[in-house]
Formats: structure tokens, sequence, C-alpha cells
């Protein structure tokens, strides 16, 4: 049913899919997500769509192999169906009428930014891409964002891909450097790991400038019926899979959000070191 | 024939407390053929009977249980389904107690006592002791005329003269299950489409193995694919699809929608985010949908210790229970009325009390306490692997008042005044919180045209279950709210019947 009709390893960790999915690419939109299942009885994984060919009938998913879902979602390669693969969820993202947007991407992250960066750039929006990787090694899609924006500020933790330094300090250089100025963002979007959005957050907030969040808790159905997804948004209970995945940054409850994505953290590890010993064993 | 007098039922065979609180098998075990005609010699006949009236979609009882005494389990099945779609399912579920069994003659009588040999007890003054009779077990007797024809009719692969028109249901619970079944009887080109990965509803991903096998509800669901029934799962409709895209575009000429209510309630009380806090619908989900008791399973649980549920449904009843054949020592159900106002099925609350199941009623949670002590972070000497874990849950005493709206008694809370031990802190490391749900608000907002009242529900003119967009209809949990399955399954039969007579007249 869902064909994989190309694999590609963008880096040692993360790869894209182009899936056939016809019905999902004709409803597609920025922001919103499927889930898949691998196989029969796999777990059920979240995914941001990277892009959509609505002629074409497939999507495209860019996922990195951290858990034992991942490592097994890996095993299978072009021209293998998926089990299940439903979608889209989630409200797309409100781009229409903004017109100076940072878009920050951390590490992963950067897969679910670079489709806002490429929509804002066809709405003729300034588009300024912030990417950070931790090395040069784990960097994707670097033509990707060149194309899709203005301008593309790099940065690694250690320095060897563009400046080092975390994200936040791209950022906020470069809202510096266009304060007073006509081109001063009028939005902030930052996907990442929790801990860079909360200091994304920070940073546009000491500026007054609006930033949305896009938040990945730990998911089940995805339509609102588990509530495994919710997270504290001005102070009320909020389902990721159907209010969002978008966030008002400023409301966002990160610390507990990054709780309760730790809720099966031992039993993660030890499911992925079974699974990492199985295909040792399998070579 | 001679009747069977005994005032009192025949007892359900099942799996020992002791023991079937650590396995999933199915809890009761079924009846016999001997036991079944035995029961059903219980049964007078009667000529108005009281049964018929209280069961929701009237079967007629007393007809199929003749059939019953006289061994003709096939015969009694024919005529269980022609009013029941799903009498495996419902012979297990329904709560009898307050529908057919609740009316039934046998329940109102009182009758003299006798012992082992048949003769009359006395009392000391010479006269017999009466007991109060119970209700023929009708529910019971459902299961077993519908188990036997399972286990020994043959597949049919029925003939049917198709009609040509297009339908699609939407939702694959006990309402959708229904509707498809009847339309494809009368020959029409049904489709279900359903959000999840496989098909059944509540019967798959809510109730638990133990008390409603899979592989009963997944024969059904076989059974309507051998009809023609196409099921598409992975469809959601009003994201992948809409309703007014099946109906301009893939030529569907009338939608039924059977949804569901599956939004969860929580609580809006503090630390109701915390590790460990689980909707009644997560955590069933996890173990009976994605298979989580299953050690080689892919998707994790938490195996708790000290488990409290909120609330006192059938919901509840089933988060209890599950937590114990995981391996819980201690769980706790935690509701705001009494054990009268319980409104779970009787023998839920009897099975779960002989499990070990401490009730704690008259009770209302305030607070969930989280873990704070030492440091977050694996990499911090103080590292503690628990923060952020539920450790224990504030609760305050209620007394009963006058009855409110639902005609059940009015908690009200008792203050630290009247006794200074009213607010106080039970501790645990798992809540589970099945305070009820909702039905999702995805259709209404994606379909022009379609109302709902102030609860969310579909508004549907009682007749025929028409919605209020020409050709759409509904029925189930996702027009009354949360109720039960064999009031889904009727909503189902009638809005088909309605769909038939739509299309007929166009
Ligand atoms: C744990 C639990 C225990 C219960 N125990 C009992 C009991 O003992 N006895 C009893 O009588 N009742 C019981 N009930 C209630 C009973 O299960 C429900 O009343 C009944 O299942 C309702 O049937 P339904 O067809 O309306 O909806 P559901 O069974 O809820 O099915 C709705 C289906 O629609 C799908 N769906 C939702 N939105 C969409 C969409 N947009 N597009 C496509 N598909 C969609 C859902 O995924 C689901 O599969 C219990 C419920 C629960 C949760
Ligand atoms: S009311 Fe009881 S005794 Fe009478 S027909 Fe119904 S089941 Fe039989
Ligand atoms: S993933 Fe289940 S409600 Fe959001």
């Amino acid at each position: 049913m869902f064909k994989i009709v190309k694999k590609e390893v963008l880096n040692p960790t993360i790869v894209r899919l182009v899936v056939e999915a016809p019905y999902v690419a004709k409803k597609a939109k920025p922001g919103q997500f499927i889930i898949l299942r691998a196989y029969q009885d796999s777990e059920r994984l979240p995914f941001t769509i990277a892009g959509e060919d609505p002629e074409q009938g497939t999507v495209t998913i860019i996922y990195q192999i951290v858990g034992a879902g991942t490592l097994e979602l890996n095993q299978l390669n072009e021209g293998d169906e998926l089990s299940d693969f439903v979608g889209p969820l989630g409200r797309p993202s409100e781009l229409e009428g903004l017109k100076h947007v940072a878009i920050v991407g951390g590490g992963a992250g950067c897969a679910i930014a670079y489709p806002l960066a490429h929509k804002l750039h066809e709405l003729n929006a300034d588009v300024c891409s912030i990417a950070g990787f931790r090395n040069k090694d784990l960097v994707i899609l670097e033509k990707e964002f060149e194309e899709a924006s203005q301008k593309f500020i790099k940065m690694s933790d250690d320095g060897t891909w563009g400046e080092q330094g975390f994200v936040t300090v791209g950022l906020e250089n470069e809202i510096l450097a266009r304060q007073g100025k006509e081109n001063q963002f009028d939005e902030v979007i930052a996907i990442g790991p929790i801990i860079m959005m909360k200091n994304v957050v920070a940073v546009a907030k000491k500026y007054n400038i609006p930033c949305i969040v896009s938040m990945n808790p730990i998911m089940i159905d995805g339509t609102g019926m588990c509530g495994c997804c919710r997270l504290l948004v001005g102070g009320k209970l909020k389902f990721a899979c159907v209010d969002g995945p978008d966030f008002d940054g400023y409301e966002v409850d990160f610390d507990s959000a990054a709780e309760r994505n730790t809720m099966y953290r031992d039993w993660e590890r030890t499911k992925y070191e079974e699974g990492c010993n199985l295909l040792k064993e399998a070579k | 024939m001679a009747f069977n007098m005994r005032p009192t039922k025949n007892p359900m065979p099942t799996q020992a407390p002791e023991i079937r609180k650590h396995n999933f098998d199915e809890v009761a075990i079924g009846y016999t053929q001997e036991m079944a005609i035995d029961e059903a010699k219980r049964c007078l006949n009667c000529k108005n009977p009281g049964c018929v009236p209280g069961c929701p979609v009237h079967i007629n009882i007393p007809a199929f249980i003749a059939k019953v005494a006289e061994g003709e389990f096939e015969a009694a099945y024919q005529i269980i389904s022609e009013s029941s779609s799903l009498p495996a399912v419902c012979g297990r579920v329904c709560p009898q107690e307050t529908q057919c069994e609740e009316h039934c003659i046998r329940a109102l009588q009182k009758l003299p006592k006798k012992d082992e040999n048949g003769a009359m007890i006395k009392d000391e003054n010479g006269k017999p002791v009466m007991v109060q009779g119970e209700a023929v077990g009708i529910g019971r007797l459902e299961r077993f005329v519908a188990d036997y024809h399972r286990e020994h009719a043959a597949v049919a692969v029925p003939e049917i003269q198709k009609n040509g028109h297009k339908v699609a249901v939407l939702g694959s619970g006990p309402s959708g299950l229904a509707c498809a079944y009847d339309l494809a009887k009368w020959g029409y080109d049904v489709t279900i489409f359903e959000a999840l990965h496989v098909a059944g509803g509540v019967l798959m991903y809510g109730i638990p193995e133990f008390r409603l096998p899979k592989a009963i509800v997944q024969n059904e669901i076989e059974g309507l694919k051998r009809m023609g029934v196409k099921i598409m799962t992975n469809m959601v409709v009003g994201r992948v699809i809409s309703i007014d895209e099946l109906m301009e575009q893939e030529g569907f000429e009338a939608c039924f929608v059977g949804t569901g209510a599956g939004l969860p309630r929580f609580l809006g009380i503090p630390g109701e985010n915390a590790k460990g806090v689980y909707s009644a619908n997560e955590f069933l989900t996890r173990v009976n949908l994605m298979k989580a008791y299953q050690n080689d399973s892919s998707t994790p649980i938490q195996h708790a210790h000290n488990v409290i549920v909120v609330g006192g449904g059938n919901v509840a009843m089933d988060a209890l229970r599950t937590p114990l054949r995981l391996g819980a020592e201690h769980v706790t159900c935690v509701y705001r009325r009494s054990k009268e106002e319980l409104p779970a099925r009787k023998e839920e609350i009897e099975h779960a009390e002989e499990e070990g199941v401490v009730f704690d009623l008259l009770r209302n949670p305030v607070k969930i306490l989280e873990d704070r002590t030492g440091s977050p972070s694996p990499r911090s000497p103080e590292y503690n692997p628990n923060y952020g874990n539920v450790i224990g849950m504030k609760v305050q005493k209620q007394k009963l008042g006058e009855p409110d709206a639902s005609g059940r008694r009015r908690p009200i809370p008792v203050t630290v005044e009247e006794d200074p031990d009213a607010i106080y802190t039970i501790p645990c490391d798992c809540v589970i919180i099945a305070i009820g749900t909702s039905p999702n608000p995805l259709i209404k907002d994606t379909t022009p045209g379609i109302e709902t009242n102030k609860h969310g529900c579909l508004i549907v003119n009682e007749e025929n279950n028409e919605t209020t967009k020409d050709g759409v209809f509904a029925g189930g949990d996702a027009v009354t709210g949360a109720a039960t399955v064999i009031l889904a399954m009727g909503a189902g039969r009638k809005a088909a019947k309605s769909i038939h007579e739509y299309i007929q007249a166009k």
C-alpha cells in the first residue's frame, strides 16, 4: 500500500524517505505530520511532512534513527511497503502574511524547519534560516536551506561548520543587526530539541518578537483520542496532535514537556540496545 | 415442558480471581450446553414479557430462550440476529441488570428456598423461607448462543444482489459495524473509513481482552468483509478526506457518522501533566490496541506498583483491572459519590472487588503530587530517574447532597472545619483518569452544515437519525456521548434503515 519509492541517507543517522501515499499527498500542508507503522505490530511513529507531490502521490518524511522504532523503520528499503501511513494530521502552520521571518532549526529539527522555509520563500517572504548542528558531519539539507533563504546562518557547537555557538547566538546577532530597520523580524519560528526552543523563545521575548514553536511530544493515535501528547500551554491542557503541533512559544511550559518526553527513557534505551544487538547478530 | 423453578441463576463459570488477575485471558468461561439448557428452562415464556421492552433493540428474548431450552442453538441464534448484529459482543458487555434482566418476571418473584434434595427449608415457626428470585441469565444465554454459532456454523458466504448505490460509514465501532452490516445485506456498496490502523473502535482499543477477546471482534469484522464491505483503515475523515469530498467527488450517496466519543476529559487539577498520569484511553490503548501486555511489544507501558484510577464507570473498572494484570500490587478506585451511584456494570464491580481492587469512595482528587527530589539530569550525581513522576494524590472527602440533573445525589466537599482529616494524601506511582469522554470536534469542524449541541454531540432527527446535513446520518456515542455498545449498535441499524429509505426515495 505505502511503498517506499526513494530512500536517501542524509547523514549517518538521518534518512529521507519518499513514500507513495496519494490521499496524504493531496491534502498535506506545511507543519502537518503523519503517523506510520513500519510493520504490523510496530509502534505508531509520528513524523512531520517534509514535502509532498500531489501529482506523483508521494509524501516525503525525514527521520533520525534515535530509538528502537526508527531502527526498525530503517530496515525497510526502496520498494518495500510500510504497513500503515496516516495523515495529514495536526493543524497546518500559519504562514500567510509573514514578511520577515527567522526560521531556527536545531539538529534533526532542521528537517521540520526546512519545509516551512521553502513555503515562506514561495510566498515571497524574506526568510532568514538559522541552522545549528553539533558538528559538520551531522549537517543536513544545506543546499535546500541555501536555496529557500535570503540569508542562511550556519552554527555548530564545535565550529567545524559555519560559526561556533548555539543557534541563539546567531539569532540574537541577526535580530540586533536588523533592529529598527525595515527588515526586522515579525516572527521567529523555532524547531528542534525542547531546550533549544526554550532558549530561542527567551531571545525572541527579549526583543518582543512573536515566536512559534513546533512541539513533538510522545503520541499514539494522533487524532485526539489518547491525550498522551498533552502539553501545558498558557496554563491549559492542549493536545499537540489536534491543537498543534505549532504553539505560541511564549505560552508553552517547556519544562513539563521535556519531562513528559522522558517517560519511557529507560525502556527506550533497552529496546534500542536490543535492536542494535539483533542487527549485529544478523550481520 | 417443565419449567425450572430454581430461584437463582446458573452461576457463570469464571477463572478464579487469584489466577485471572495475573493473566489477560477472558474472565468468564461461558456456560456448557447443559448449563445453558438448564438456565433456559427457568424462562416462563411470558405472554407479555418484561424483558423485551427492557432490551434497547427488542430481541425476541422468550423465543430465543425457548430454542435454547430445546437444544436448538442455531435456531436461537437466528432469532437473536433478527435484532442484533453483535450478539457475541453484547452478551459479554451489555449492562443486562439495568435492561432486559431488570424487568424479568423471575427477578420480581419470591420463591421458597429449597435444600439440595429439593425439600423446602422452613423457619422455626414452620413457615417456608422465601428468597428473592434472580432474573433469567439472558445475557449469559445470549453469549452462549453466539459462541455456539461461531464455533459450529459453517462460514457462510452470502449471495447478495448488489444495488449499485454507494454508502460511506465513518468509524468502525459497534454503530458503524451494525450500519454497514444491514446496508450490505440490502445490496449497498459499503465502505467503512476508520481513523486507526484496525477496525473495531472501542471494542478493539478500549475494552480489554479479558472481558472481550479481540478474536471475537475480528470474527465479526471478517464476516462483514465476506459480505463485500470494504474497510479502509488509516482514514481520518476530516483530515485525509472530508465528508463533502466523499459525497461530491467519490460518489457516496449517503454517509453514516459513527465516530464515537473518543476525546478524553481531564480533571484540570495541578500535577495532571506529571509522568505516570494517563487518561484511561491512553492506558487501555497502549495495552489493548498496541499490545503492550506482551513482553515483546514495541509499545511501552508503565508497570506501576500502586495505581489510582479516578472514576467509577465501566472504563474505570477496565482501567483498574488492567494494571493488576501488569503486576501492580495495589489498585485503588477514587470516586466522588458512593457505591450506589457507581455507573459501572454490577458484574464488573464485583469482579474488580474479587481481584483485590480497593474502593475509596466519596473522595475527590484535588492535586497530583510529583517527585521533585534530586536532579532530572542523568549526568548529575544527584540524578533521580523518577524525577517528575507521580508520588501521590491529594483527595478531599465528599458527602452526598440532593440529587442533581443526572438524578444521582450530588457530591459536596467535606471541609477541614467539619473533619480535620477531610483532605489527605494517598501514595501512588501511577494515576489513570477515567472521568469520561466527549465526541471529537473534527467532523463538526470540517463539515459545513453539521451541527452539534453544547456537549459537542451531533444533532440528529430522532425519527431517522439524520443530521442537520442532507444525506448525512449519525448514531452511537457521537450522538449520545459515551453510552453503551447496544445503544450504538441499535442506532447504527436505525440509521441504516433511514439511509435505505433516503436513497430509495431519491
Ligand atoms: C474502556 C471502555 C469500556 C467500556 N465498557 C462497556 C461495557 O461494558 N458495556 C457497554 O455497553 N459499553 C461499554 N463501553 C462503551 C462502548 O464501548 C461505546 O458506547 C461504544 O463502543 C460506542 O460505539 P460507537 O460505534 O458509537 O463508537 P466507537 O466504538 O467509539 O467507535 C468509533 C470509531 O470511529 C473512529 N473515528 C473517530 N473519528 C474518526 C474520523 N474522523 N474518521 C474516521 N474514523 C473515526 C474511531 O477511531 C473509532 O474506531 C466502554 C467503553 C470504553 C472506552
Ligand atoms: S421476562 Fe424473564 S421469564 Fe419472562 S420471557 Fe423474559 S426472560 Fe423469560
Ligand atoms: S496523540 Fe493521542 S491525543 Fe494526541
